[in-house]
């Protein structure tokens, strides 16, 4: 078993600590959950655990973003969505502030807690947000490059992180380059039959998907989608464009995430493209091992195949 | 020299509630004369906290109109942000902006915003509107001058309808566990929400007790926040008290001022018709008049 996310996380996060002192970190009772927990041991004095009251914990994150420090602001992804949603909006959007928002235990990874603490709308309410960047890193490499990024930027990020194991995706694809933009779609995979944007735990499940295809005599084109906000349109429609097909695939409702923002691009765009999305349908999920629940509800590198399949 | 500048120099205490009454005075016309005219804005709660806002900005706070974002600066968060006329009325003779914006108030690509906005008008320090932000955000503001060894304070004005939303909760239990210096409460508790009086709406008495419970410092007198002196008074308690967060509860009048707007919902946010300002212009303009004859 490799590192999990959330714990490669945790440990950079203390680990920037060290080399910055204007980051502070906020949790709402869950620092040993989303492992800001490194931090608070690290930098008792700008660590703040105010306990479970997500709304309270952004609008304090904000008060100190406006005297110049760069808060990072922990909290169970759906909670942080949707316990903080007016504070996010109406203090760290509205006013810019440099907030870092970590949304631990993103999609279905906190599996066997059941759909209560799920979080399959998060992507869609911080989408339409204002000013909001939304990140979705698919492994340890884009995490780190993602909140590097997000604390460096004068405005509010989202970063949505898994409970987890993550893929290592170096292993398979390369090195990310380091010049390349955390915004920007990275190719993982030239194809010229379907084109596969994915984003999150799904870019691995993307890559199998392609490997599975490329034995049906299928060239898929595989794109990891960290940024969903701001979206590389351009990318996105260059490999549209050659294929004429895509399939999307997210950890995440098909309302609203991934799926819904590169259709609605692509749209205006004008391209002759026909389109599928890999998400949780909308309905409520369950308890279960991950993996089993992922499946269940139709997220898999079979599905994301299957699709493919059909379109190509 | 201007009543703006007598009252923001002069020493002698009792010379300078009266200055800052007559400030308060104008103001309250002023407001009245832009709501008016036009014809959107709210009335009841800028007006009450209208000696409150007055004093803390001629008086009590350590900020420079030349320079709205001087780090060492005291922060001001006004929680009720629908009272934003007053805010703007102060700020714009106070310098920080041409008085002669305040008619621009809520046309479009004015700077002066429906609600306070931190981004388009020069001295505001938060933006608000939503109700239920202003005490967390001070939290995180006088945490950030502890983290930056800084002196400045932090004061957050809520009314009584801000402290019904469950945030306000949060942030006042939190605020008792850091303990931040610098960060005052200061309760405008004009007793009348946008529906009703708070007592039909969302009773919140015994609310001194209710932040005592919280572990608050809680000044032991509940002042006449229409009162210069009882304003002034409270802040000298202010600065005998000693441990963190302090909270001061005002007792003030919601639409102070106009006798027929006075303690009435109805005078929350609703347009003033031309019969009800005409009505109103001369009561004002008495008051002012008399806080006036007794500053010459």
């Amino acid at each position: 078993m490799g590192e999990t996310m959330r714990d490669s996380y945790g440990k950079y996060l203390a680990q920037l600590g060290a080399v910055r002192n204007d980051i502070v970190v906020l949790d709402a009772d869950v620092s040993s959950s989303t492992k800001s927990i490194y931090f608070a041991k690290a930098f008792p004095d700008r660590f703040f655990n105010v306990g479970v009251a997500e709304a309270n914990l952004a609008d304090i994150a904000g008060g100190l973003a406006t005297a110049g420090l760069r808060p990072v602001v922990n909290a169970f992804a759906i909670f942080l969505a949707l316990k903080s949603t007016d504070q996010i909006r109406n203090v760290l959007a509205y006013n810019e502030l440099p907030v870092v928002l970590v949304g631990a235990y993103g999609g279905l990874s906190d599996s066997f807690d059941g759909a209560s603490h799920q979080s399959l709308a998060d992507i869609a309410i911080m989408r339409a947000i204002p000013g909001l960047e939304v990140l979705v890193p698919a492994d340890a490499d884009e995490m780190k490059r993602a909140l590097d990024y997000a604390l460096d930027r004068n405005g509010p990020t989202y970063l949505r992180l898994t409970r987890n194991e993550a893929p290592n995706l170096s292993e398979k694809f390369g090195e990310r380059s380091a010049g390349l933009d955390i915004r920007k779609i990275r190719v993982l995979r030239q194809g010229s039959d379907v084109t596969i944007a994915a984003t999150g735990m799904c870019v691995a499940m993307a890559g199998r998907a392609a490997e599975s295809l490329a034995s049906q005599g299928i060239s898929a084109e595989v794109l990891d989608v960290t940024s969903i906000k701001p979206l590389d349109i351009d990318s996105l429609a260059i490999s549209v464009a050659k294929t004429g097909h895509l399939v999307t695939a997210e950890e995440h409702s098909v309302i609203g995430g991934l799926g819904s923002a590169c259709a609605e691009a692509l749209a205006e765009r004008g391209l002759p493209f026909s389109m599928r999305r890999v998400g949780v349908a909308d309905c409520f999920t369950e308890s279960g091992p991950y993996d089993r629940l992922l499946a269940k509800y139709g997220i898999s590198a079979e599905a994301i195949a299957r699709q493919a399949a059909s379109l190509a | 020299m201007n009543l703006e500048q007598r009252a923001l120099t002069e020493t002698d205490k009792v010379k300078k509630s009266k200055l800052l009454t007559a400030l308060a005075c104008r103001f309250r016309m002023e407001i009245l004369e832009v709501l008016h005219a036009k014809q959107t804005g709210h009335w009841g709660g800028a007006s009450s906290a209208c000696e409150l806002v007055t004093a803390l900005y001629f008086h009590r706070m350590r900020i420079d109109p030349a320079h709205p974002e001087w780090d060492d600066r005291d922060r001001f968060i006004l929680s009720k942000g629908h009272a934003s006329m007053l805010l703007y009325t102060v700020l714009a003779h106070r310098g920080y902006f041409s008085p002669a914006l305040l008619g621009t108030f809520r046309d479009i690509d004015s700077s002066l915003q429906g609600h306070p906005c931190m981004k388009k008008t020069p001295g505001v320090d938060m933006s608000t509107g939503a109700l239920g932000h202003g005490i967390s955000v001070g939290v995180g503001m006088a945490l950030a001058a502890r983290i930056h060894r800084k002196d400045y304070q932090t004061y957050v004005m809520v009314g009584e309808g801000c402290l019904d939303e469950g945030q306000s909760w949060e942030a006042i239990m939190s605020a008792a566990k850091f303990k931040p210096e610098g960060l005052t409460v200061l309760v405008d508790n004009n007793g009348v929400q946008l529906d009703g009086t708070s007592d039909e709406i969302m009773p919140i008495s015994p609310l001194e007790d209710k932040f005592q419970a919280f572990g608050w410092n809680v000044l032991p007198k509940t002042y006449d926040g229409n009162n210069m002196d009882e304003i002034l008074e409270s802040f000298d308690a202010l600065d005998r008290a000693t441990s963190w967060p302090k909270v001061v509860v005002y007792r003030t009048v919601k639409g102070k001022g106009v006798s027929f707007m006075e303690g009435k919902n109805t005078w929350h946010g609703a347009p003033i018709d031309d019969t009800s300002f005409e009505l109103a212009k001369p009561e004002l303009e008495k008051a002012y008049k008399r806080a006036l004859a007794e500053v010459r």
